[in-house]
């Protein structure tokens, strides 16, 4: 089994602060990390490759610094590292991004899984999975909390809010994985010493990969970003306990009217 | 060493484990005198349990500063986890490697570099302390070349919990100190128990316990090095032990620092922080300037370690005195900057105010280290 796992290099976003002239992140200083949504996807790829003994390759886009989470990767128990290293990259969106890695996967060739976190904390799309998947022209199953793999398909717990849906598909498929349902193992000492001493992370560039150069970077991003800014700190709610339905809804309109919205 | 990726990585695993499996529990084990089993367990996961070790037996292939890193951080958080490892790297796992036969070392240093097996060392008897030479257990050859044990020790750290012990022993009274001799003892070999539990002032959850051994029948592959060698074995086993013991030291006194600054910040008197005073910044700088230069005496002890230097025992043995001596000066006045709280188990400085003074007693007194560095410049 070959498995492709992507990670991206996030600020640690529960300690970025927002410039509140520019309205832009403060990122010196700030610690950068493995994208808790990917680790949880290596994680799954890692415990494939416990059970059944995969292949897994780590793939991630971004400056030399990234090279950083594939080595992170590596003393997790990854095979081989890729990085999308090429100022053609730079200033993607999330479409120019999947583009990108898409044409890594096809570059790659021969895998059977495409596992890719959620979501990233500094962006909070969730599109770059279901994008990838759709330029690959493969199956899709996002939200997922685990992967196993009986009689040659694979076997996907999907969790949506309250249900968990169990669904099967063939591979290649991409899965998207959620962070806060799996626990990612540490690396170990061992690890860490052979990602350092002994393993090379591959630099591929834009020609290196089987993609339109129109399609990456900032050329390939049809999404342009007006403007960010904090959240607006609100005030507390109320609570009313042991309402029954009518009373609750005379109370959400009695509120509402009270503001002038009825 | 800081500041390479690998220390960077490595940083990263300590802090991840320690905030995840050791910090939270550490008060909790104090007050329940419990033993870390789980913490410990994965400790052998990670590969700290055999960080200085050669793959080829298990080991993580790191270095014995590493380990002493390791031993520090932990030890921020928890005196009595650190305690755990360091016993068993030091006392356990380095005597196996260092002097342990080939079949020795494939038999024992796998499983106790994983953790799967948890090692201790029994040099301390009722009547043999800082006087080890004044050892009572006696090992009888018998014809077939196998030992029979007889004696007691004390105060035996992780042996409640441990798998393999290093156990010294007399082999002829009348050559005394000559005679001594280490041997690997089994848990669950036939005469051999784990005896009393020590109630202890801190490292309250370490597991420290008497061992009796009542006619125990040892196969000679039990011999640990030669015959008579025992007692050069054990002490060159505690220079190594004392770099274990003087990085928990600094780590006491690191974490409690730590701590104090935090608080400081937050508690106020007379309308302002208490970290405004003189007093408290003065005192903090001065404890912080101490801490750093134990913590350089520790680092030069253990890189003396991995570059196997005669000045080990010097350096080591320096590196303790100074670390022990440090970790109780700070821990007290941390205390008394918390003032009334600080005696409360509501914050931890109480606890490591507890847990730092068996830095100045165990695996050789203050005194002891005087002794040997004075031996060292006076020759």
């Amino acid at each position: 089994m070959k498995i492709i796992c992507c990670l991206k290099q996030v600020p640690d976003t529960t300690e970025i602060k927002i410039d509140p002239v520019k309205g832009t992140l403060i990122r010196e200083g700030v610690p950068s990390i493995m994208n808790p949504d990917d680790k949880a996807g290596l994680e799954v790829a890692l415990r494939l490759k416990d059970k059944y003994g995969a292949e897994v390759t780590v793939l991630s886009m971004g400056p030399m610094q990234a090279t950083e989470v594939i080595k992170e990767a590596f003393a997790m128990g990854a095979d081989r590292g890729i990085l999308l290293s090429d100022f053609k990259f730079a200033g993607a969106d999330t479409l120019a991004t999947s583009s990108a890695i898409s044409g890594a996967v096809r570059a790659l060739k021969d895998y059977d899984l495409l596992i890719m976190g959620r979501q990233a904390i500094d962006g909070d799309t969730a599109q770059v999975g279901p994008e990838t998947a759709e330029l690959l022209d493969i199956p899709q199953i996002s939200y997922a909390k685990s992967v196993d793999f009986v009689k040659g398909e694979f076997v996907v717990e999907r969790k949506v809010e309250d249900r968990t849906y169990t669904l099967k598909a063939k591979g290649p498929l991409v899965v998207t994985v959620l962070g806060d349902q799996v626990e990612p193992r540490y690396m170990t000492v061992e690890g860490i010493l052979r990602a350092v001493q002994e393993k090379e992370v591959e630099i591929w560039n834009a020609s290196q990969i089987d993609v339109d150069p129109e399609s990456l970077g900032l050329k390939g991003s049809p999404t342009q970003v007006k403007q960010s800014f904090g959240k607006q700190l609100k005030s507390a709610g109320v609570t009313h306990d042991n309402v029954d339905a009518a009373a609750g809804a005379k109370l959400i309109a009695d509120a509402l009217v009270e503001k002038h919205i009825l | 060493m800081e500041n390479t990726l690998e220390m960077k990585m490595f940083q990263n695993l300590l802090t991840d484990f320690i905030e995840k499996e050791v910090r939270p529990i550490a008060a909790e084990i104090d007050e329940e005198e419990r033993f870390p089993a789980e913490a410990v367990k994965t400790m052998g996961k990670i590969g700290l349990m055999g960080l200085p070790f050669p793959r080829e037996y298990g080991g993580a292939g790191g270095t014995v500063s590493m380990y002493a890193y390791a031993v520090r951080e932990i030890a921020k958080a928890c005196a009595t986890t650190a305690v755990a490892l360091s016993a068993h790297v030091s006392l356990c796992c380095t005597p196996i490697y260092e002097f342990g036969t080939p079949e020795q070392k494939a038999k024992y240093l796998p499983k106790l570099c994983k953790g799967e097996w948890l090692g201790a060392f029994a040099l301390t008897e009722p009547n043999a302390g800082t006087d080890a030479a004044g050892q009572q257990t006696i090992a009888t050859l018998q014809e077939d070349g196998s030992w029979i044990l007889n004696g007691s020790k004390i105060f035996i750290t992780n042996a409640g919990y441990a798998d393999v012990f290093i156990v010294f022993a007399m082999t002829d009274k009348s050559i005394g100190i000559k005679s001594i001799t280490a041997f690997i003892v089994e848990k669950g070999t036939p005469g051999f128990s784990v005896g009393k539990h020590e109630k202890k002032m801190g490292i309250r959850g370490s597991s420290t316990c008497e061992l009796v051994f009542e006619n125990v029948h040892l196969p000679k592959e039990a011999l640990l090095g030669q015959v008579g060698k025992g007692f050069s074995m054990a002490m060159k086993t505690l220079d190594g032990g004392r770099v274990g013991i003087a990085s928990q030291a600094v780590g006491i006194a690191e974490g409690a620092i730590e701590e104090t600054i935090k608080y400081v910040k937050e508690r106020k008197q007379f309308n302002r922080p208490i970290a405004a005073f003189q007093n408290t910044q003065f005192v903090l700088a001065s404890l912080y300037a101490k801490t750093k230069a134990a913590r350089l005496l520790v680092e030069d002890a253990a890189a003396a370690k991995d570059a196997k230097s005669k000045e080990l025992t010097v350096k080591a043995a320096m590196a303790k005195l100074v670390a022990a001596e440090t970790a109780m000066e700070v821990t007290t006045k941390c205390v008394q900057l918390f003032g009334g709280y600080g005696y409360t188990r509501e914050y931890p400085v109480e606890r490591m105010m507890r847990d730092a003074k068996i830095t100045e007693i165990y695996e050789g007194t203050s005194e002891v280290q005087r002794m040997v560095i004075s031996g060292a410049i006076m020759k």
